[in-house]
């Protein structure tokens, strides 16, 4: 591609990402709404589809007031680093055969570092707005994002062996003509899944922000703005672990009749609705349960899954 | 147009790593380092080495300084601490840096003389796997008996002790 087109695609999908994030701030208020058995937003446009965009209006306008004895470095750095490494996240991801931005050859391990980058936001927003809940969110986070991260990697690991590349579109070539990863690796799926919630950090992985034990966890400082970015991140977050679940075990643009980007939007919906479903269907797991879970139970069955996906190929090229 | 992006990356590399040394407040110097360790990451990517910038900011800036930084956040970060902070370094910093010098003359002086050409870097996932499990397997069974080693002192200091 030449460098104009990849400027104007870049500016497209960014600002196609900020709309979608929007547009799904909306989606997910009526769909708890319809969960829960009320309404949720319907006031502003047909539905309230435009509810998302009066909530813009109010949060730019918003004064955004540091406390007073924050450190206004990490405290202005923190909301700016939750949303940017998830935007260049998407960089990599390909939306079709070769509609991609850069078409890494370690496109899975790029995202990957872009989902780790996510706990500086957290622990920097917590220690930069020197408030006591705040603090110990930023621990919490600290500590979960962690754990998790160790097997985000290792269950994903699976597919990168059987499609024997880290290239985004190598992986749903592989898919192609032949089974979804998904049946392939039900165990790396499932553990995918479970990670990607937790680094989207969405319910029922939400410990550090919840709000009956800690106001809002590294949040409770900010306002306007810098809150929205946050919140950003976090809807980007869960659209960049659906695109990379669809990549990895859904075949990613693979389809019949309608054109791959359509079939790969679909796919990132359904998983994106999922998301929404577990919020309102999970309560929260208390913390020492959680992080046992990871380091105890999670972290074993990525490796076991490893290992037995290393067995089963290095039997077929035998 | 590569090699641009690379001086400039190392420039803000550099930059980042003075300053990363410099500052009193713990965090923020933590903050510059990994700043310094994503423009080193950028300068493999100018290079190149795609796989190594892309390990480079999912291991270093995404899990080693953040364990850094979760130690640390609990530190006392009050205008105080600060200065208290600043009064120590202000004469402690001799002796770190002549080391660090030590170091860096001999470095430097191979850099000038002209230094070695780079080895073309693997690239891909299969080619970076068969260099290291085959001509540096040995030294990948000694990096690997050193986290062993301090995965099991992990499980000794974290041990639940029997309440007397």
């Amino acid at each position: 591609m030449s460098v104009l087109l990849i400027v104007l695609f870049s500016a497209i999908l960014l600002m196609g990402l900020l709309g979608a994030a929007g547009v799904f701030t909306w989606g997910e208020r009526r769909l708890l709404g319809f969960l829960q058995e009320r309404l949720g937003p319907n006031r502003v446009g047909p539905f309230g589809f435009l509810q998302w965009v009066a909530d813009t209006v109010k949060l730019i306008t918003k004064e955004d007031a540091p406390p007073a004895g924050a450190d206004l470095a990490a405290y202005r750095l923190a909301p700016a680093l939750a949303a940017l490494p998830m935007l260049a996240a998407f960089g990599v991801v390909a939306f079709g055969p070769g509609l991609v931005i850069s078409d890494l050859d370690v496109g899975v391990l790029f995202v990957m570092g872009m989902l780790a980058l996510t706990v500086w936001a957290l622990v920097l927003g917590a220690w930069g707005s020197r408030n006591r809940y705040a603090m110990l969110g930023g621990l919490r986070a600290a500590a979960q994002m962690l754990a998790y991260e160790s097997f985000l990697g290792l269950s994903l690991m699976g597919c990168v062996l059987l499609a024997g590349s880290f290239r985004m579109g190598d992986i749903v070539a592989a898919q192609e003509g032949g089974l979804w990863f998904i049946l392939l690796q039900p165990l790396g799926a499932g553990l995918f899944f479970i990670a990607g919630l937790a680094a989207a950090h969405r319910l029922p992985f939400d410990l550090q922000e919840s709000e009956q034990d800690l106001v809002a966890g590294f949040m409770t400082e900010y306002s306007g703005m810098s809150f929205a970015l946050f919140f950003l991140g976090e809807y980007i977050a869960i659209l960049l672990v659906a695109a990379l679940f669809t990549t990895l075990f859904l075949g990613g643009w693979a389809g019949p009749i309608l054109p791959g980007p359509i079939w790969f939007g679909l796919k990132v919906a359904a998983i994106a609705v999922i998301f929404v479903w577990l919020r309102a269907a999970l309560p929260r797991p208390r913390y020492d349960q959680l992080i046992a879970f990871a380091w105890k139970v999670a972290l074993p069955l990525a490796l076991l899954n490893l290992l037995l996906t290393a067995w089963i190929a290095v039997g077929r090229s035998a | 147009m590569s090699d641009l992006a690379a001086i400039w990356c190392a420039s803000v590399a550099l930059a980042c790593a003075i300053l990363a040394v410099t500052r009193p407040a713990i965090v923020h110097a933590l903050i510059w380092l990994v700043a310094a360790l994503l423009s080193l990451a950028g300068c493999f990517f100018a290079l190149g080495a795609g796989f190594a910038g892309a390990v480079q900011i999912l291991i270093y800036a995404g899990a080693i300084v953040a364990v850094f930084v979760f130690v640390v956040m609990t530190a006392d970060a009050s205008p105080e601490a600060l200065a208290r902070e600043r009064a120590r370094l202000a004469q402690g910093w001799r002796r770190p840096a002549a080391a660090v010098g030590l170091v860096a003359l001999p470095l430097a002086l191979g850099l000038l003389a002209g230094g070695t050409s780079p080895a073309a870097a693997p690239d891909s996932g299969p080619s970076l796997g068969a260099i290291l499990f085959g001509p540096w397997a040995v030294a990948v069974e000694v990096a690997s008996g050193l986290l062993l080693a301090a995965l099991m002192g992990a499980r000794h200091l974290g041990r639940r002790r029997e309440e007397p």
